[in-house]
């Protein structure tokens, strides 16, 4: 039964096992475990990020190539959920709708944009996916009739989601079961089916053709694997998995704007992220997902109070400054590429050999 | 090299562009104007992009961080030119030239300089090695853009162009902006001296070779790192360069712009060729016209417009107009 839902793909450490249990634990009993309006909100949006990175991740680590367009399809994933429901009400029908045609869209724009630049050279596809990216951004801030423009959309979702909803009186275990947390459920379920159906990808023998482009292209090709085939199913299968987490993403802010889904900063995350956690491997990006959104929700304060100490420094509190804190994050990306290659979760398998 | 093996085609695409949009735009005025623009904002791009083509075509280094020596070398020619407020106010256009040579001179050394670090700790630990230096390089142009807010502030800057660089000259009905010359000029400039330290030194030599089969040089006995090092440094110096005439041209300098920049060299090296230098001037030239005809016809697709130019000039050419052997 195990065997199946992982796809045969075990932690390979102990350590690793219990992390990525408590993991599971951990976000499948947050709203019991650390109440607060926050705490959730931090654990809703590893859920999220989880589910991203492992997408990225499928594209990153196991078929060797970097998109800087996948923001853009969480952004798709994002604003479909929004446009339908600012349009259509909070319905189902509206999220369904939204979710297709969002699914629809990334579908087709990463089968153009892989066919295209995949076909002439993996390295013009990074290039040409950050110029997409960038245009789609812009499209995305100037058609303000559909997309709100730089304001975003606010919109309601199905009333049994929303915080309003409270169906018994009595709180449980001293959490008021809400609208609120059923959509933290929806969440959860929904990025535990995302990230096993994404491990059952990657150790699929299409995951391992991958993997083998990804260490040799042309022996892949000699072999008698269409490269370009390969390449392009799997950009397109992680560009619907990260509209599936921008719908995720949106369902749970109940609001969607350029910065929130589209920005650079969130490709940046990701990127981080992947490394962090440990490139190629889908259970680093929980972890990696974990450790990045935990830090980045505090490390803000703990710049503020750096900053606060070292005011008798200017140059040294404009450095801790808590609008730097991209800053500190980029250090820790270099320096995690350069030292820790393999992430935590290479780390933890192989302990001896990456020392 | 005989006249007849020159490849002309990719050479008309520019005035083609030119010559079809004149019906679409009408007057020939404005085309005249915008053709103007948009030649001066293409010169800017290619002395941004030449260093990165040829930082790739000879080391096979992708550099994201490409867009930072731009962002440096405007922010630094804020400084340079706040600081000579009296040469700028003044109308004497040679008290101007001075002011804006000197910015120019201090944010190509400043962005040499950086260059020279960034390619000793952020570079060099990763070649050979694509998908790191992709990561590497961004990731050091992100602690770049940083540190320039915390030296200069996040916040937009003015960067008001010299008095007597100011206003246009008309030539019939067409309004020519006086410092779209002067970019035009500067751009040709570089364009002349890359071509002919290309054509005609001995260390140009290298470089073409090396573009071509990095491996045969260095088995000569020439040390290909060191001469890459140059490169690097030139480049960089260059983007710098190309950052004061865009932040001149655009009038303001945002920490930012290099990363919106970069999006522009992409696709200009996309469309050159990587490692072309011939193509790099072609694609910027393109970029920058067909930026500033479809800023007029219909600025929503601006962007869009550009790459559908890259995707156009890829199915023509799947390499880039001028393919650079062995790659």
């Amino acid at each position: 039964m195990l065997n199946r839902l992982l796809s045969n793909d075990y932690p390979r450490s102990k350590v690793l096992a219990v992390i990525l249990v408590a993991i599971f634990i951990g976000l499948a009993l947050a709203p019991f475990l650390f109440p607060g309006v926050k705490a959730l909100s931090v654990a809703a949006k590893v859920l999220i990020f989880v589910v991203l990175v492992a997408s990225f991740d499928l594209l990153l680590g196991y078929t060797g190539i970097v998109s800087f367009a996948h923001t853009m399809f969480f952004g798709i994933g994002a604003y479909g959920i929004a446009v339908a429901t600012t349009r259509m009400g909070p319905t189902w029908s509206a999220l369904a709708v939204g979710l297709g045609g969002a699914l629809s869209l990334s579908l087709l724009l990463s089968l153009a944009v892989g066919l295209f630049s995949l076909r002439v050279r993996a390295i013009f596809f990074a290039m040409i996916t950050l110029a997409v990216a960038a245009a789609f951004q812009t499209l995305a801030s100037q058609l303000s009739d559909i997309t709100g423009g730089e304001d975003g959309l606010s919109f309601k979702v199905p009333e049994i989601l929303s915080p309003s909803f409270e169906p018994f009186d009595e709180p449980f275990l001293g959490v008021t079961l809400d609208g609120r947390l059923l959509c933290y459920y929806l969440l959860f379920v929904l990025a535990v089916v995302l990230v096993l159906a994404l491990l059952r990808v990657v150790n699929s023998p299409f995951g391992r053709v991958l993997q083998a482009i990804r260490e040799n292209e042309f022996r892949a090709e000699a072999i008698g694997y269409r490269v370009v085939v390969y390449r392009t199913t799997s950009s397109v299968l992680s560009a619907l998995f990260a509209t599936m987490a921008g719908a995720m993403l949106a369902l749970w802010l109940r609001y969607n704007g350029p910065d929130t889904s589209l920005s650079f900063e969130i490709m940046m995350d990701c990127l981080l992220i992947v490394v962090i956690g440990g490139i190629g491997t889908i259970y680093g990006s929980a972890i990696g997902a974990v450790l990045f959104v935990v830090a980045q929700s505090y490390l803000q304060d703990l710049l503020r109070v750096g900053s606060e100490a070292a005011a008798s420094l200017p140059w040294l509190s404009a450095l801790l400054s808590p609008d730097r804190w991209l800053l500190w994050l980029g250090l820790l990306f270099v320096l995690s590429v350069y030292y820790f290659p393999t992430g935590v979760v290479g780390r933890l398998r192989s302990p001896r050999a990456s020392r | 090299m005989n006249l007849r093996d020159v490849d002309w085609k990719p050479l008309a695409l520019v005035p083609l562009l030119a010559v079809l949009v004149l019906p679409l735009i009408g007057s020939p005025s404005t085309w005249l104007t915008l053709t103007v623009a948009g030649l001066a904002m293409g010169m800017i791009i290619f002395i941004i992009a030449s260093g990165l083509t040829l930082v790739f075509g000879l080391m096979d280094v992708l550099n994201f961080g490409h867009g930072l020596f731009i962002a440096l070398g405007a922010f630094v020619a804020t400084s340079v030119l706040g600081a000579m407020g009296d040469y700028t106010q003044s109308g004497a256009m040679w008290r101007n030239l001075l002011a804006v040579l000197s910015a120019m001179a201090v944010a190509m050394a400043v962005a040499g300089a950086v260059g020279l670090a960034f390619e000793r700790f952020i570079v060099r630990p990763v070649y050979g090695q694509h998908l790191k230096q992709i990561l590497i390089t961004m990731g050091g142009m992100i602690i770049g853009e940083e540190l320039i807010k915390v030296v200069w502030g996040p916040q937009q800057i003015a960067l008001p162009m010299p008095e007597g660089m100011r206003g246009s000259l008309l030539l019939g009905d067409a309004a020519i902006e006086k410092y779209r010359l002067i970019a035009v000029a500067v751009g040709l400039v570089v364009f002349a001296l890359l071509a002919w330290t290309l054509a005609r030194t001995k260390v140009g030599l290298l470089i073409r070779a090396g573009v071509q089969d990095r491996e045969m040089v260095e088995s000569l006995g020439y040390r290909i790192r060191r001469l890459f090092v140059g490169v690097f440094v030139v480049g960089s110096a260059l983007a710098g360069l190309g950052g004061v005439m865009w932040g001149l041209y655009q009038q303001s300098v945002v920490p930012q712009m290099g990363a919106q920049v970069n999006v522009l060299i992409f696709i200009v090296i996309i469309i050159g060729g990587l490692g072309s230098t011939g193509g790099a001037l072609i694609g910027a030239l393109l970029v920058g016209l067909m930026a500033n005809y479809t800023g007029f016809l219909a600025p929503k697709v601006a962007l869009f417009s550009n790459i559908a130019l890259m995707v156009a000039v890829l199915l023509w050419r799947p390499q880039g107009v001028y393919p650079v052997t062995n790659r």
